[in-house]
């Protein structure tokens, strides 16, 4: 078995367009949730997201490129590149050859369906776009950062709604243990927040109208967010010998399914999963210093999230930190998972704790110390990252300071 | 503007040259233009005249477009162009 070392990071999302300024608005618990700006906004009940501004598109990528590159494969690169530059890889040769790219993403290229399906059924048009399909298709992401770094080695996209990011680098996580690869990308997208991806959350009637308060009393749904992040997971041997500056280790992952209902989630599955990512990591609860947590900001999400949390580490739980970071950037659905990675690294290189804001009122239901509103300063050895799906699937990241 | 001029300006675009880089004798291979350039620009073409090309990408040199050359492009456009009138 060999260890894993996170030795580059990446991110573009609603806070920022870089892992630093990322860090600094967690830094200051600033939110990046505001009013929705696309076409046809006013058809929505929902009008508020973390919606990534400012982005010039053309300074980055080609015409041919952009071409190709759905919004969601934009944000992967973008993420990408920033992380290979951080790590200071280059593929060639053997290296290339087995190294590889694993992503997560929910919707994919969904604002391409978006736009394409509009102009066939509404504006009435008969021909489309010949790059439709290869632009709106999931694994394009991966498929484009394997292609412009030279990764050749295993490569796929994952999807499990908002567990995608995590279950995509618990996969890289496993190939470099087990010596499949030396170096994997890993980490995921979304890009959602169109008329039709909005609409459909709409249709659930789990979103909140005006902001994102996780564990507060007076939560009252889900915010949407965009963005991606990006990592290099790497075998711990290739960075030390190579002088690689190392972030953290990843440690243990753990995965379950709750087998039971569709969108309600399960104490029962996010409690397995967390003890899942202990047994695999060999650690004590006791030794987990801060959870991100899933904490969407729904009624029921946060309430079954404390009760699985309580049920893990006993009185443990008096001393733990857990804290949503989604109040801040919304939730990224399938790229969610990459984007809170930022915040786990915070914890465990600088000491700081993303806060959760917009907390309120306290819940009995939720009686955790949920870091309320204001960052804060601790010494964390270890943490976890949550991240509990629709369709019950569940994966969580067990991380450790080095 | 004319036809010949304006396919050429969409070949153009495509290949990623200027305009008079571009002659009626030019191959789509010594313009550098892939089949994904290919498709693209028969989708381009396609937009501007609205004519619809018969060109199947499993089998270009079956189709009944000849595309060897730019002025081989050019005459198919204006022979489409014209049945779509009649």
């Amino acid at each position: 078995m060999h260890r894993v070392v996170i030795t580059g990071a990446g991110s573009i999302n609603p806070l920022g367009h870089d892992v630093i300024s990322t860090m600094e608005a967690m830094r200051e618990g600033r939110c990046g949730i505001g009013p929705l700006k696309f076409q046809d906004v006013e058809r929505l009940s929902i009008q508020i997201g973390g919606q990534v501004h400012g982005l010039k598109v053309e300074e980055l990528f080609s015409r041919q490129q952009l071409s190709l590159y759905d919004r969601f494969t934009q944000f992967t690169l973008i993420a990408a590149r920033e992380a290979i530059e951080q790590s200071g890889l280059e593929f060639s040769n053997e290296l290339a050859d087995k190294s590889g790219v694993i992503l997560g993403t929910a919707g994919g290229g969904i604002t391409t369906s978006d736009q394409n399906y509009r102009m066939v059924y509404e504006e009435g048009k008969n021909r489309v776009h010949p790059f439709v399909v290869p632009k709106l298709m999931n694994n394009a992401a991966a498929s484009h950062v394997s292609m412009e770094f030279n990764l050749k080695g295993p490569s796929f996209t994952v999807a499990t709604a908002c567990a995608s990011s995590n279950h995509a680098m618990a996969q890289a996580f496993q190939m470099v243990r087990t010596g499949l690869a030396p170096i994997m990308m890993t980490g995921g997208s979304e890009s959602m927040l169109c008329l039709g991806g909005v609409k459909a959350w709409e249709g659930l009637r789990v979103m909140s109208k005006d902001a994102c308060r996780p564990f507060s009393a007076n939560r009252n749904g889900m915010v949407q967010g965009e963005g991606a992040g990006v990592f290099v997971f790497e075998d711990y041997e290739c960075a030390r010998s190579r002088g690689a500056e190392i972030l953290c280790e990843v440690v243990g992952f753990g995965m379950s399914s709750d087998a039971s209902d569709i969108v309600t989630p399960s104490k029962n599955g996010a409690a397995r999963a967390m003890q899942g990512a202990l047994l695999d990591a060999r650690l004590n609860g006791d030794e987990v210093g801060y959870i991100n947590a899933h904490g969407t900001g729904t009624a029921v999400n946060d309430k079954t999230e404390c009760a699985a949390v309580a049920d893990v580490f006993g009185q443990h739980v008096n001393k733990l930190m857990i804290s949503s970071t989604k109040s801040m950037h919304g939730h990224l659905i399938g790229g969610t998972g990459a984007v809170e990675l930022i915040a786990c690294i915070m914890a465990l290189r600088n000491g700081e704790i993303a806060p959760t804001i917009g907390y309120e009122e306290p819940d009995p239901e939720c009686p955790l110390d949920v870091v309320p509103n204001e960052a804060r300063q601790a010494h964390v050895q270890v943490v976890l990252s949550n991240a509990f799906a629709f369709g019950g699937m569940n994966a969580v990241l067990a991380l450790r300071k080095i | 503007m004319n036809i010949e001029h304006k396919v050429i300006e969409i070949i153009a675009e495509q290949a990623v040259l200027e305009v008079s880089d571009v002659s009626e004798s030019s191959t789509l291979v010594d313009l550098g233009i892939d089949s994904l350039g290919l498709v693209e620009s028969i989708f381009a073409i396609e937009e501007e005249f609205d004519i619809t090309i018969p060109f199947n990408a499993n089998e270009p040199d079956k189709s009944d477009f000849d595309i060897s050359n730019v002025k081989a492009i050019i005459t198919g456009i204006k022979i489409l162009i014209a049945e779509q009138q009649n």
